[in-house]
């Protein structure tokens, strides 16, 4: 039962990378790569580690991917915010087709000096 | 499993693909964070296989250790210190 | 107080690393604790004791479950756009305002805008937050704060101030 459980976590996990990956290759500029790749592929990657709760049981190694769980669910959010950060920062514009940039608005100037 | 293992062994070829195109160096950055979460799938389909918990270790290690080196590379990008 | 609750999860992270409690290893990972709380406890963030509060906690497991049923509804969003074969996304930076003043209470609000539907955390200035969302779908700021930042916000308030 509790195998079967985590085959179809597993299966759940995989197809979110997958889709995640496709993300990074199809969409237009960085920004928009970040939201899909960060996305999909934490979550992908929290299932895959969650199967491992189920397949093996209560133990040594389910105990380590809960706190692996734990810590891809805290830092990755918080990479993709530095990244995105220091994408806007180093003057990366974003793709011709958005829509408005409230934060190049007000920074305007501040570009140059750094 | 081998079956998994081909499609992850696809989603790093995409990322790689990514840091070999990607027109500016935050792309690259962007590839190389998500190519370290999948190394982490890696470990735990290898640990469902071989039963062994080393595979666990190493992806813990991996997780925080790409988390800093995304950091430091996020800030080179942005062109400050590493003490702020 | 504080210092021990900090002393007692990190004894808790080793003994899940280590899986035993021998007399041994036990003594290892309270040396090492102790070890790090000495060196590095005071840039522990100071609001994580409070959760411990029965009724903050019980604010935290709300929480929790809103927000994994969240990133699941923005995990199915990036799929649909993603999947699709004219990429129906609209991006652009808007700028909301949050009400919450705690450290800890705004690392969790960013890290939950990025992880929910089409929005992503650019920056931090003040009281505002840049998030750049991939589908806008109105010009208003006010509509924009209601739309992203006020479901978490409510929940957070109780949880960290």
């Amino acid at each position: 039962m509790s195998e079967s459980i985590g085959l179809g976590l597993l299966i759940v996990g995989i197809a979110f990378d997958v889709v995640g990956c496709i993300g990074l290759v199809r969409l237009p500029d960085i920004y928009n790569r970040l939201q899909a790749a960060t996305k999909c592929v934490t979550l992908g990657t929290c299932m895959i580690l969650l199967s491992v709760v189920f397949y093996t049981g209560i133990g040594p190694i389910s105990s380590k991917a809960v706190l692996c769980i734990w810590f891809v669910l805290l830092t990755s959010p918080t990479g993709a915010h530095a990244i995105a950060r220091a994408a806007h920062r180093s003057g990366i514009r974003l793709w011709e087709g958005s829509f408005m940039d409230k934060y190049a608005e007000d920074h305007e100037g501040t570009e140059d000096k750094v | 499993m081998s079956v998994f293992i081909a499609l992850l062994i696809f989603c790093t070829f995409l990322c790689l693909y990514r840091v070999g195109k990607g027109p500016t160096a935050p792309d690259r950055t962007v590839a190389i964070d998500i190519l370290g979460t999948l190394v982490v799938g890696f470990a735990a389909i290898f640990s469902i296989i071989t039963k062994k918990d080393i595979y666990m270790n190493i992806g813990i290690s991996w997780a925080l250790l790409s988390f800093i080196g995304t950091l430091a590379l996020a800030k080179y990008l942005e062109g400050r210190g590493f003490d702020e | 107080m504080k210092r021990f609750l900090h002393f007692l999860i990190l004894l808790v992270v080793w003994v899940m690393l280590t899986w035993s409690v021998h007399w041994q290893d036990l003594l290892v990972g309270f040396v090492v604790a102790l070890l790090a709380e000495i060196m590095l406890g005071d840039i522990f963030p100071t609001g994580v004791v409070k959760v411990f509060y029965p009724r903050r906690f019980f604010w935290l497991v709300v929480y929790s479950v809103d927000f994994f049923w969240y990133v699941i509804l923005a995990n199915f969003d990036v799929a649909y756009r993603v999947l699709n074969i004219y990429l129906p996304i609209r991006p652009g930076i808007v700028k909301v305002r949050t009400r919450l003043k705690t450290d800890m209470a705004r690392t969790f609000l960013a890290n939950s805008i990025t992880l929910t539907p089409g929005t992503l955390c650019v920056d931090f200035v003040g009281d505002h937050i840049y998030v750049h969302w991939i589908n806008i779908t109105s010009e208003d700021p006010e509509e924009e704060t209601e739309l992203i930042v006020r479901k978490f916000e409510k929940l957070l308030e109780r949880i960290f101030e």
